[in-house]
C-alpha cells in the first residue's frame, strides 16, 4: 500500500491539471500514464520535498482522491459516503498498484528513487508516529496508510502534520480520515484515542455546503478543528479563514483557534461554519486558485444572501463567472443549464430577467478556464464597496441607528445605506470597548490639536465586544504589515486579553510565496457533474442546500447584529463618563508573543524555517541601502491590495488568561470599573493603535516568527523608535532605522495631512514589539526566562524553548538597541526633550504574572479637547477625558493598575494549558510610588507620542519599557517631552532590587540625561479564579 | 468585456433641453443678476455644439418648456451611471416636473430606469458627483439624506457617501472630476472642507486640482474614443486664473466653454447636460 501512496502523490500532480476528469477510476489510469511522463521532472521535486517533509504520511498520497470523495460524499451524505468510500478505496487500490508497475517500468531510475523514497518516507512517518505517539497511534498511522486516499489528502497536511506531530499525530491522521470517510477510519481511531480523552465529533459546514466531520479532543483548541478543516480542503492559504460557531445568543462568532474549542462554544452543538474571514483586498495576489476558488464560493454566498449588494448587473456579470467556472462554456444544446441557473441563488431578488442575463454574459466567456472565470468574478467582487465589510449594529452618540462596518482599511460608518463616516486604521488610535459602549480614539487631523474618541453604543457588552474583536483582528491582519519588508511587527495592542492569534496579511504572504507544491487539484462544486453530464442537477441542489444553511447562519450574525441595536440617546450620553477612565486606557498595552504567534500552527521546524527565511529577508532588508520611505501611495496601495501579506500574531496565545490578565490589568487601569478584581478585563478591552509616524514609517510591528526573528524584530524595535523619531524630524537617517524596523513596522501612515506628531500611550505589555528599552530589561528578562515551565503540550514547548532563545538573542541585541537608543535620544535632545523620565517599575512577586501598570505612561496622553473628525456630525463623539488619564498618570499610588498579569510568551503558552486551570486573579495590591517631583508634567494631558513599547516577557519577569513622546504647543513654542517607562513585572522569583537596578543602570547608560522620578513598587496577591 | 466599473467618462449620448424664454426672469438664482437670454442661448447652443458635433456624442435635444425655466439644467433631473438611470425628485418645487422628459429620453436609451418616488426625498443630480468608484453626495438645500438614500439603492455596486453642502447651491457647484482619480476642486473654504471630508470618507485616494474660483472648478470630463481624455471647463475670459490652472493638464484635450450668462442662474457646465454610455458596462 505504502509503496501506491508513493505514487499516487505523483498522479496528484498531474491530475490536477486535468481539469475535467471522467471517472476517479479513469482519472486515475489517465493519470498513472501522465504520471509516467511527467513523472521525471517532478520526481526530482518531490524528492526533494520529501527529504525535507517527509514526515507526514498523508503527504503522499493523492489529494484529488480525498477531494473527489469528499465531493461525492457529501452530497450524497453519510449513507453513500461510505459506499463510494469503500468504491473509492477500491478503485484506489486497483488504480495505484498498476500505477506502481506501471513507474518501474517507464520510470525506471527515477522510479526505483523514488520507491525507495517512499520506503523511507514510511520509514519515517512510522517512526515519527511512534516517537511521537503511542504504539496506539502506530496503528492509526499505519490503517491509515492502507486508506491512503482519505489521508492522502494534502500536501499541506504534511506540513501542518508536521506541528501536530509533536502532539497530536492522531488527530491529524484522523483529519485525513475523517474528511470523507469518517465511518471506516475514524472507529479504529476513536478506540485508540478513547483510551486517552474524550472525543467529540464536529461538524464544519464547508464554503461547498458540504459537511465535514471530524473527531477532536474534547479540550481541543480551535486551531486544531481549524486545521483539520484545511487539510481536508486542502488549504494552504489559511489565514483568511476561519471557523464560526453560533453562540447561545444566537449570533454568530469566531472561533478563536488559541482556546479551547469546548469554552468557547459552551453548549454540546459542536457544530461550525468555515467562512473567510479577512477578504483579500486584491484576491488577485492570493498565490493559489484554490483559495481563491474558495473565496468565491464564499463571496457567492454573500451575494445570493444579500449580505453584499449588487446591482442587477454586476448579479448578472457575477452569476456569469459562476457559471463558466462550474460548468465551462456555454452549451446551446444543454437545456440544464437553465434548470441550474434557476435552481440556484445568484441574487436575493432574482428572476427570469436576471437569469437570462446571466446565461447572455455566460455566452460571452466562451474558452474561459474555471481559474480564468473566478479570477474574474473576484475582480468585480473586489470593487464592491461593501466587499469584505463586516456590519455591525450599533447607535451613535445620540442614539441614531448606524452600522459600524469593519473592513481591511478601517472602520465605516453607515447610516442606512449611506456611508457617513470613515475612519481608516492609521487614523484610529484606540479602539476599546467598556460595556456596551464601543470607542475608537481618533489621531488628530492636521489642523487638530488633540485627539478625539468617538463612541458607539452597542446592544450589549457581547455585541461591542465583538465589535472590538473583530476590529483588533482586522487592523492587526490587514494593517500591520510593514511597507516594505514582508515581515511585520504590530503595533497595534490590545487592551485585554484577546488578541489576534494570526499571521498578519504580510506574513501570510511570505509564507504563500514559500509554497512550493503544484497547484493542488481541486474541483469546483459543480463542474465536474458538468462535465460528466450525469448527475449535476442533483448535487447542485445539495450543495446549494449546503450553501443556504451557511447563508443562515451568517444571516443570524446580521439579525443578531440587528437586535443588539437598540441604545437609548441617554446611554449615549453615559458613554462619555466612561470614556475618561478609558482614555486612561492611552496606555498601550503591548503584548506579544511573539514567537508564538505564527508558530503557534506549526512545528518546530518550520517555525525555524519560516524564522530564517523572514530573518533572511530582513538581513536583506537591513543591509541593502535604506529604502526610500515609502510614499503614502505606495503604502495603501500595499495595505489595500496585498492580501498575503497579513502576519497572524497569536494572540489568544497570549490571550490566554495569563495574558487576559495583564490585559485586564490594562483595562482595569484605564477603566474605573471594578479594578480590584481581575473578571472585569474583560469588560474593557482597549487596542491602542500605535502608528508612529506617518508614510515612510516602518512598522514596530510584533514579530511573532522565530527566535532569530526576535533578535532581529528587537533591533527593529530599536530601530523603530529611532525611525519614529526620524520620522518626525524628516531625515534622512531614518532610512536605516527604517529598514531594519520595516519588518515590524505596525502602520506607517500614509497620510499626509496627518500632524507629524501623534500621541500615543501606549502600554506595552509583552513582547517584542516593544522597543529599546525592553532590550535593557530583556537582559533581566533573559535570566528568568530559562524559568519557563515545560509546556505540557509537546508542541507548544517547542514555541517556549525558542522564546527563550530569543530572549537570548534578545540581550545580544540590547547592546545595539542601546547605541540606536542612544542615537535615539540625541534625536529626542534635537528635538527640545525637556524631560525625559525613566520610570522603572517593578512589581514584586507574588503574583506571577504581575504587571506593571502602563497607565503611567498613558499620563502623557489625555488629549485635553477633544477634536472630532466627525464629518456629518452624525459620528457621536465621546469625550475623551484628559483629566483621567491625568490621573492616572500623576496619582502615584495609582494601584487602580488593574494589576496587569503578563503572560510571558511562555506563560502563554502555558497558559494554554496550564492556565485555565489556575486563573490568576490578582486580589490583592500593594503599590508603592517614589515620585521625583519632576513628574507633574506627565499631567498636563498633552497629546504625547508613545514611541516605543517594549516589553519583555520570560517566564518570571515581564520588562515593559514604554516611550513617550508629548509634545506640547505653547504660544507657538513646541516642547517635547520624552518619557520613557520601565516596567518590571515579574513573579515572588524576582529580585526586585537587583532588577531594579539594573534597569535603572541601562536606563541611566542610554539616556544619561535623563533623570528617574518615579520608581512604583507594586505587589500583587494572586486569587485563582478561571477567566473565559 | 468591460467589468464593473471600467471605463470612467466614457459616453456615447447625451441628453440636453433648450432654454426657455422663462428662464431669464424666472428661473431660479441666487444673485439678482440679469441674464441676456439670447447670449445664454448662444451660449447653449455652443455648448451642444461641441458636444455633438466636436465630440461626436450623439445628443438628444429636448424641447425647452416654458413653464419650467430652469429646465435646461438637465443634470438635476437625473443620474445615470452605467445602464440605471435614477430619476431625481428635484429639491425645488419648481422643478419637479423637468424629469417627466427625462425620464421618457431615457427610457428611449434603454435605461433601466428608476424613480424616486418617496415625497420626502429630494435629490437633485447636481449634488451627486461620480467619481467611478464611489458617489459623493451632496447634503444640501436641495438635496437631503432620503434622496442620498434612494440613489444608493439606485446604484448598490458603489459606496455612497454624504457630504455637507454648507455653501453654494449644489455639491457640484464647486467641484467635479477632471479625470480618473482627479477631483476638481475651488479654493474656497467650503471647497476644501468638502475635499477634506470625501478623502476622509472615502477607500480610495483621489488627486486634487485646486482652481481659485469655485465656479470654475466644475468642468465637464470625458474620456473618449481617438480623443482620449477631454475637459470642457471655463473659459479663460471668465475666470482667468483657474483657466491658467486647467492649462496644466497636459494629457487632457482642452476645451474651454462660455458659460457666462448661465452661471447668473446658477448654470454650471456640467448642469447642462446628462451623458450616458449606451455600450456601458456589459
Amino acid at each position: 500500500m505504502t509503496t501506491e501512496v508513493g505514487s499516487e502523490t505523483e498522479v496528484k500532480e498531474k491530475a490536477e491539471e486535468s481539469a475535467a476528469q471522467p471517472d476517479q477510476s479513469e482519472k486515475a489510469r489517465e493519470e498513472t500514464q501522465e504520471v509516467a511522463n511527467a513523472e521525471g521532472e517532478e520526481k526530482e521535486k518531490e524528492k526533494e520535498k520529501e527529504g525535507k517533509e517527509g514526515k507526514g504520511i498523508s503527504r503522499y498520497l493523492p489529494t484529488w482522491l480525498k477531494k473527489q470523495k469528499s465531493l461525492q460524499t457529501s452530497p450524497t451524505k453519510e449513507v453513500s459516503s461510505t459506499e463510494e468510500a469503500v468504491n473509492k478505496v477500491t478503485q484506489e487500490e486497483e488504480g495505484p498498484a498498476p500505477e506502481v508497475n506501471g513507474h518501474a517500468e517507464e520510470v525506471e531510475e527515477k522510479e526505483a528513487v523514488k520507491s525507495e523514497q517512499v520506503k523511507e518516507k514510511e520509514a519515517e512517518s512510522h517512526s515519527n508516529a511512534s516517537a511521537d505517539t503511542e504504539p496506539a497511534k502506530e496503528e492509526k498511522v499505519e490503517e491509515s496508510a492502507e486508506k491512503s486516499p482519505e489521508v492522502t489528502t494534502e500536501g499541506e497536511g504534511a506540513e501542518e502534520q508536521k506541528k501536530e506531530q509533536e502532539g497530536e499525530v492522531e488527530g491529524v491522521e484522523e483529519g485525513g480520515g475523517g474528511e470523507g470517510q469518517t465511518s471506516i477510519f475514524q472507529s479504529p481511531l476513536r478506540l485508540v484515542r478513547k483510551t486517552k480523552m474524550k472525543l467529540v465529533v464536529c461538524h464544519v459546514n464547508l464554503l461547498d455546503g458540504t459537511d465535514f466531520s471530524c473527531e477532536v479532543e474534547k479540550r481541543a483548541k480551535g486551531q486544531y478543528l481549524f486545521f483539520k478543516v484545511c487539510e481536508h480542503l486542502n488549504l494552504l492559504e489559511k489565514d483568511y479563514f476561519g471557523l464560526t460557531y453560533t453562540d447561545s445568543h444566537e449570533q454568530t462568532c469566531w472561533l478563536d483557534p488559541t482556546k479551547e474549542i469546548k469554552r468557547q462554544i459552551r453548549s454540546n452543538n459542536w457544530q461550525f461554519a468555515f467562512n473567510v474571514k479577512f477578504y483579500p483586498p486584491d484576491p488577485s495576489l492570493l498565490t493559489e486558485d484554490i483559495t481563491r476558488y474558495l473565496l468565491c464560493l464564499q463571496l457567492r454566498e454573500d451575494v445570493a444572501s444579500g449580505r453584499l449588494p449588487c446591482s442587477f448587473v454586476t448579479h448578472a456579470l457575477l452569476g456569469s463567472y459562476t457559471l463558466q467556472a462550474e460548468f465551462g462554456d456555454y452549451e446551446p444544446d444543454q437545456p440544464r443549464p437553465h434548470d441550474y441557473i434557476s435552481q440556484r441563488t445568484f441574487a436575493p431578488n432574482q428572476n427570469k430577467e436576471m437569469e437570462e442575463k446571466i446565461l447572455e454574459l455566460h455566452k460571452s466567456h466562451r474558452g474561459m478556464t474555471p481559474a480564468q472565470a473566478d479570477t474574474q468574478f473576484l475582480e468585480n467582487a473586489k470593487k464592491l464597496s461593501m466587499y469584505g465589510v463586516d456590519l455591525h449594529h450599533a447607535k451613535d452618540s445620540e442614539g441614531v441607528d448606524i452600522m459600524l462596518g469593519v473592513c481591511a482599511n478601517g472602520l465605516l460608518v453607515y447610516k442606512d445605506r449611506l456611508r457617513i463616516n470613515r475612519f481608516a486604521w492609521p487614523k484610529i488610535l484606540k479602539i476599546s470597548y467598556k460595556r456596551n459602549n464601543f470607542y475608537i480614539k481618533i489621531r488628530p487631523g492636521e489642523t487638530e490639536q488633540f485627539e478625539s474618541t468617538v463612541g458607539f453604543k452597542l446592544q450589549n457588552h457581547r455585541s461591542a465586544k465583538r465589535l472590538w474583536k473583530v476590529c483588533v483582528e482586522n487592523h492587526s491582519f490587514f494593517r500591520l504589515n510593514a511597507p516594505e519588508p514582508p515581515t511585520k511587527a504590530r503595533f497595534l495592542t490590545l487592551g485585554s486579553k484577546f488578541r489576534y492569534s494570526g499571521r498578519t496579511q504580510a506574513q501570510t504572504r511570505v509564507a504563500s510565496s514559500l509554497i512550493d507544491r503544484p497547484a493542488p487539484n481541486f474541483e469546483r462544486t459543480s463542474s465536474k457533474r458538468i462535465s460528466r453530464s450525469l448527475d449535476g442537477a442533483p448535487v447542485i441542489s445539495i450543495t446549494e442546500a449546503g450553501r443556504d444553511t451557511a447563508e443562515n447562519g451568517r444571516e443570524l450574525h446580521s439579525d443578531s447584529k440587528v437586535k443588539e441595536a437598540d441604545l437609548s440617546p441617554g446611554d449615549a450620553e453615559a458613554t462619555p463618563t466612561q470614556s475618561p477612565m478609558r482614555v486612561h486606557g492611552d496606555n498601550i498595552y503591548v503584548r506579544h508573543s511573539n514567537l508564538m504567534l505564527e508558530d503557534h500552527d506549526k512545528t518546530q521546524e518550520e517555525v525555524l524555517k519560516h524564522q530564517a527565511s523572514i530573518s533572511q529577508l530582513k538581513r536583506s532588508f537591513m543591509e541593502a541601502p535604506p529604502p526610500s520611505p515609502p510614499q503614502p501611495n505606495q503604502w495603501e496601495k500595499r495595505l489595500t491590495s496585498s492580501p498575503a501579506t497579513t502576519i497572524r500574531i497569536q494572540q489568544q496565545q497570549v490571550v490566554n488568561e495569563p495574558q487576559t490578565e495583564a490585559a485586564t490589568d490594562d483595562n482595569a487601569i484605564s477603566d474605573t470599573k471594578e479594578p480590584a478584581k481581575t473578571t472585569e478585563v474583560e469588560i474593557e478591552e482597549t487596542v491602542v493603535v500605535q502608528e508612529v509616524s506617518k508614510a515612510p514609517k516602518p512598522g514596530l510591528v510584533t514579530v511573532t516568527i522565530s527566535s532569530p526573528v526576535e533578535q532581529e524584530t528587537r533591533e527593529q524595535e530599536v530601530k523603530v523608535e529611532e525611525k519614529v523619531e526620524v520620522a518626525e524630524e524628516a531625515k534622512a537617517a531614518k532610512q536605516e532605522s527604517i529598514s531594519s524596523e520595516s519588518e515590524s513596522e505596525e502602520e506607517a501612515e500614509y497620510h499626509p495631512n496627518v500632524s507629524i506628531s501623534i500621541s500615543h500611550t501606549q502600554i506595552p505589555e509583552e513582547k517584542e514589539e516593544d522597543e529599546e528599552k525592553e532590550k535593557k530589561e530583556d537582559k533581566t528578562v533573559e535570566h528568568d526566562a530559562p524559568a519557563t515551565e515545560a509546556p505540557s503540550l509537546p508542541a507548544e514547548i517547542s514555541q517556549p524553548i525558542e522564546a527563550t532563545i530569543q530572549e537570548g538573542e534578545e540581550s545580544r541585541k540590547v547592546d545595539a538597541g542601546a547605541d540606536k537608543k542612544n542615537a535615539e535620544e540625541q534625536n529626542d535632545g534635537e528635538r527640545e526633550t525637556e524631560e525625559s523620565t525613566d520610570d522603572p517599575m517593578i512589581t514584586p512577586d507574588e503574583a506571577p504574572n504581575g504587571f506593571t501598570l502602563p497607565e503611567e505612561s498613558v499620563t502623557g496622553m489625555a488629549p485635553p479637547e477633544e477634536e472630532e473628525p466627525k464629518m456629518n456630525g452624525e459620528a457621536s463623539l465621546v469625550e475623551a477625558e484628559p483629566r483621567p488619564q491625568v490621573i492616572c498618570c500623576s496619582e502615584p499610588p495609582v494601584v487602580k493598575t488593574e494589576m496587569v498579569t503578563i503572560s510571558d510568551t511562555f506563560a502563554a503558552q502555558k497558559t494554554e494549558i496550564a492556565t485555565k486551570e489556575v486563573p490568576i486573579v490578582h486580589t490583592e495590591t500593594k503599590t508603592i510610588t517614589y515620585e521625583a517631583a519632576q513628574l507633574d508634567g506627565n499631567g498636563d494631558g498633552e497629546p504625547g507620542v508613545l514611541m516605543t513599547a517594549q516589553t519583555i516577557t520570560s517566564e518570571s519577569l515581564c520588562t515593559t519599557t514604554t516611550t513617550h513622546i508629548t509634545k506640547t504647543l505653547k504660544g507657538g513654542l513646541s516642547e517635547t517631552r520624552i518619557e520613557k517607562r520601565i516596567v518590571i513585572t515579574g513573579d515572588c522569583d524576582i529580585d526586585h532590587d537587583e532588577a531594579l537596578a539594573q534597569a535603572i543602570k541601562e536606563a541611566k547608560e542610554q539616556h544619561p540625561d535623563m533623570s528617574v522620578t518615579r520608581v512604583v513598587v507594586h505587589k500583587e496577591t494572586e486569587l485563582a479564579e478561571e477567566e473565559d | 468585456m468591460a467589468g464593473l466599473m471600467a471605463g470612467f467618462g466614457h459616453y456615447t449620448h447625451a441628453v440636453v433641453r433648450g432654454i426657455p424664454a422663462s428662464l431669464a426672469k424666472e428661473a431660479l438664482r441666487s444673485s439678482q443678476a440679469e441674464v441676456d437670454l439670447a447670449k445664454a442661448q448662444r451660449e447653449h447652443e455652443a455648448y451642444v455644439e461641441v458636444l455633438g458635433t466636436r465630440l461626436g456624442l450623439e445628443v438628444v435635444e429636448l424641447p425647452a418648456d416654458e413653464s419650467l425655466p430652469d429646465c435646461v439644467f438637465v443634470e438635476d433631473a437625473a443620474v445615470v451611471c452605467g445602464d440605471t438611470a435614477l430619476i431625481t425628485r428635484p429639491g425645488a418645487e419648481s422643478r419637479r416636473r423637468e424629469t417627466e422628459l427625462m425620464k421618457g429620453a431615457l427610457k428611449d436609451l434603454n435605461l433601466n430606469i428608476v424613480e424616486m418616488a418617496d415625497e420626502n426625498a429630494t435629490l437633485d443630480g447636481g449634488d451627486v458627483l461620480f467619481t467611478g468608484r464611489e458617489f459623493f453626495v451632496g447634503l444640501s438645500k436641495r438635496t437631503n439624506q432620503r434622496g442620498a438614500e434612494i440613489l444608493a439603492d439606485a446604484f448598490k455596486d458603489y459606496a455612497v457617501s454624504t457630504v455637507p453642502v454648507l455653501e453654494g447651491l449644489h455639491l457640484k457647484s464647486f467641484c467635479s472630476m477632471g479625470g480618473p482619480g482627479l477631483i476638481v476642486i475651488g479654493s474656497s473654504e467650503p471647497a476644501q472642507k468638502a475635499l477634506k471630508i470625501m478623502q476622509q470618507m472615502s477607500d480610495h485616494r483621489y488627486d486634487k486640482l485646486t482652481v481659485p474660483d469655485d465656479l470654475a472648478a466644475n468642468c465637464v470630463y470625458m474620456n473618449l474614443p481617438n480623443k482620449g481624455h477631454v475637459l470642457l471647463h471655463c473659459t479663460a475670459e471668465e475666470f482667468p486664473e483657474s483657466a491658467t490652472v486647467f492649462e496644466k493638464l497636459k494629457d487632457h484635450m482642452l476645451i474651454p466653454v462660455s458659460n457666462m450668462e448661465k452661471v447668473k442662474v446658477d448654470g454650471a457646465l456640467t448642469c447642462c447636460s446628462v451623458l450616458i454610455n449606451k455600450k456601458a458596462n456589459i
